[in-house]
């Protein structure tokens, strides 16, 4: 049946055009608004907060400061600066020996823990708690509680150890250059105290979900505890075992407030637990007139793509095959 | 169904609040401020901020006078008012390098003497060279010279000198005679030092003889005075190049003494690695004999804010080979001008530091208030102005006085020379930092090499300073 459009009509449609797009485009807008408004905050905060921080690093770390204010270019100076540096090895490798030890003890401490969490029947929550609770406590005061632990004088290991008629030690400032030196152990004992709670959580979390027929099945196979561990908690773990690992490696990698507390700023004697980021640090704060940004930023630049390499390489070894 | 629908929260005004809100966060996040507070117009009104004012808690008396000064101040001068940034210690050289770095100091801000090449390098201070007069500060030329070179670059004047120091031995008198020492006759020579803090230390009770820093950039500015008094210097800049000139058989003596102290005679604690404050707590507590300071130590830490006893204290000289010091490290601290003061809050702020800092009987040199406060009166430093004004401070102190001035006179006689602190002073403390650790806690330490690594390293830094 053909429709009549009346004159009126026509005149009307003709005062007020009102194209198809936008008869589409502004439902469309009014449906997404909400998360428009939620993209452009994330944009917003990543840009300002991440993005250009980083952006920032990398040009500064190519300028050198000028007299008056600031900067010019400086080509590679910074680079070629903290390569000479004698402290810029050895805080790569006191890095590299707390983020080892950190993964020997911080990692499969936790792993254990929570193996241990999952199978009690009673005070299971309350040891939960226990164990997440040093998490609560904000970092500096849970290093100045280790710090006061460790203290040669008056300290409760010494304490413990003469107690034992053991000889006693300095921790933190014992001194040593050793890979595995008592310095570095005892800043990783600390930082794994402060930081294990988190990743327990987690790996309970990821056990509670294997299914229980699977452990069903390896004890009717004749599994003891060992091999169900390695043949049914690992392989279900996995994703999150891996996860945690990157993780793990990222963040000890940046090491900081550990050794800036427990050594009041110093990284121990003969730097034995000077960090890649505490060098940041003393390189752009910790010198007043010598300070300098552009030097910090390099190291910054270079801390940073050694990260990316790793996490790279380690996602890519660990991807999922077939 | 209706009622949920009555109480569901409005979903995108609330998008577009929270959107919004975010938006101006950020951008006031990552505007750049600074502590800038009414530039006024000369003549108009006009407002100045200025840092390092006495906070209540930590020095109760000196805030309360700063208090009243401001008021006495902004009394006879209506037009100007004092925003007070109430900060201790004034300075902490890792949040100084960030606050000249975003630029957001106060309008008048506090700097150590050896601070200016940073602040000109970042570019933040103001030429007020044209404001600074014998009219705009009447006891101008009685400044001791090295005090406005601190504040001086070439012939530009970028701020006012309010304090200077050198160091001595500050000892507990108490312990001393506990020790069957004789508190009127302190030591002079490392020798005498490592015999009387053996001896105190043999007391017992966790007291130990002798105390020193290792962290904190704190071990290598001792370092420094240490070697000062043997009429060394850390760096060596009469030639072309500055270069380290600690590593000698002084700088060995020295650092073999501490490590006699602490590991021979043990009359040094077994807690290493400690910054400034902390034996300043140890003093005050009657647990430590002996340490190196200024006198400001007993007047603004160890008695108002550590609670020690101020008749159980005295200062002798910094210790040496000879028992004479060849000369001291001296410092000090100024206020200088941010880049963004305008010509009116250079002249206020000029005529508050005269008012608080450079005037007889006012501010800082009002002994009889201070006496009055019940604060103690008569320590022989500051030592800022000669001529007439000194004399007359001096004499105000001593007609003032509430300490033992005898007390202070070892201090007093031995007439340290100040020397000034070495270029690029922090970085050079820092690097000397780990040597001290390793002397304090490492009984096999190497000093000789311990030296020549700490040399290496500050040639280093003299070799890429600012660039």
């Amino acid at each position: 049946m053909a429709v009549r459009v009346t004159a009126p009509a026509v005149r009307a449609e003709r005062r007020n055009p009102r194209p198809a797009y936008r008869a589409h485009l502004i439902p469309k807008v009014r449906r997404n608004v909400g998360a428009w408004g939620f993209l452009i905050g994330a944009v917003l905060c990543f840009s300002f907060f991440s993005w250009y921080p980083i952006v920032r690093e990398v040009i500064m770390s190519f300028q050198k400061p000028v007299y008056g204010g600031g900067y010019a270019w400086a080509g590679w100076t910074n680079y070629v600066r903290i390569f000479h540096d004698p402290t810029f090895w050895q805080a790569w490798r006191n890095t590299l020996e707390f983020t080892l030890l950190a993964l020997v003890i911080g990692f499969v401490v936790p792993f254990f823990v929570a193996l241990l969490l999952n199978e009690l029947r009673h005070a299971k929550g309350y040891l939960r708690v226990l164990v997440y609770l040093p998490v609560m406590l904000p970092p500096a005061s849970a290093l100045l509680l280790f710090a006061y632990f460790y203290n040669p004088q008056y300290g409760l290991f010494d304490d413990l150890l003469r107690i034992l008629h053991l000889p006693t030690s300095q921790w933190v400032f014992q001194p040593g250059s050793g890979f595995v030196s008592t310095a570095m152990v005892s800043v990783v004992i600390a930082s794994t105290w402060m930081n294990m709670g988190g990743a327990t959580l987690i790996y309970l979390a990821a056990l509670q979900n294997i299914p229980g027929e699977l452990y069903e099945a390896a004890e009717i196979e004749g599994a003891g505890l060992i091999r169900r561990i390695r043949h049914v908690t690992i392989p279900q773990t996995r994703l999150i075992l891996m996860l945690l690992l990157m993780l793990q490696v990222v963040a000890t990698m940046q090491m900081f407030i550990e050794s800036f507390v427990l050594t009041n700023g110093g990284g121990g004697v003969g730097n034995n637990t000077l960090s890649v980021v505490m060098l940041i640090y003393q390189y752009a704060f910790a010198m007043s007139g010598a300070s300098n940004y552009n030097s910090a930023s390099a190291l910054g630049v270079v801390l940073m793509l050694v990260l990316a390499v790793f996490s790279g390489g380690l996602l890519w070894a660990t991807r999922e095959r077939g | 169904m209706k009622s949920r629908q009555r109480y569901r929260l409005p979903y995108r005004p609330v998008v577009v609040v929270a959107a919004v809100a975010g938006l101006a966060l950020t951008a006031a996040a990552c505007s750049s401020s600074t502590a800038s507070s009414g530039g006024g117009t000369a003549g108009g009104n006009v407002t100045i901020s200025i840092d390092c004012a006495p906070p209540a808690s930590q020095q109760p008396v000196q805030h309360k006078e700063w208090v009243e000064d401001i008021a006495l101040f902004e009394k006879a001068n209506p037009n100007i008012t004092v925003n007070s940034v109430y900060n201790y210690p004034c300075e902490v050289p890792a949040t100084f390098t960030a606050m000249l770095r975003g630029g957001t100091e106060s309008d008048i801000f506090y700097t150590y003497f050896t601070d200016l090449p940073q602040v000109l390098l970042a570019g933040q201070a103001a030429d007020i060279t044209q404001y600074v007069n014998s009219k705009t500060v009447p006891n101008l030329k009685d400044i001791v010279s090295g005090s406005m070179k601190a504040v001086t670059a070439g012939t530009t004047v970028y701020g006012l000198p309010t304090s200077n120091y050198t160091q001595g031995l500050i000892y507990n008198r108490q312990l001393f005679s506990e020790a069957g020492l004789n508190p009127n006759d302190p030591p002079t020579t490392w020798a005498e030092v490592e015999q009387d803090a053996e001896a105190i230390s043999k007391l017992g009770h966790g007291i130990n003889g002798w105390g020193d820093y290792s962290a904190g950039n704190n071990g290598g500015w001792h370092f420094s005075s240490y070697l000062d008094a043997l009429g060394g210097t850390m760096v060596n800049d009469s030639t072309g190049t500055p270069t380290a000139a600690f590593d000698t058989s002084d700088g060995v003596a020295i650092l073999q003494a501490l490590h006699t102290l602490r590991f021979t005679d043990s009359a040094m604690s077994a807690t290493q690695g400690l910054a400034w404050g902390t034996l300043q707590q140890q003093f005050a507590a009657g647990k430590l004999g002996m340490y190196i300071a200024a006198p400001d130590d007993i007047y603004n830490v160890i008695v108002p804010s550590d609670k020690g006893n101020l008749n159980d204290i005295a200062m002798g000289p910094l210790p040496s080979l000879t028992g004479a010091p060849a000369g001291s490290l001296s410092g000090g601290n100024d206020y200088v001008f941010a880049k963004h003061d305008t010509p009116a809050q250079i002249e206020a702020g000029i005529k508050w530091i005269d008012f608080e800092d450079l005037t007889p009987g006012d501010g800082q040199f009002d002994f009889s208030r201070q006496k009055a406060d019940g604060f103690p009166v008569g320590f022989p430093e500051p030592e800022l102005f000669g001529g007439t004004t000194g004399t007359k401070i001096n004499q105000l102190r001593t007609e003032y006085a509430t300490i033992n001035t005898s007390y202070y006179e070892p201090f007093v006689k031995a007439n340290e020379a100040g020397d000034g602190e070495p270029m690029d002073a922090q970085a050079v403390y820092k690097t000397l930092d780990p040597v001290m650790l390793a002397v304090l806690t490492e009984a096999n330490a190497d000093i000789p090499a311990l030296l020549k690594t700490a040399a290496t390293n500050v040639n280093t830094i003299l070799a890429n300073s600012g660039g």
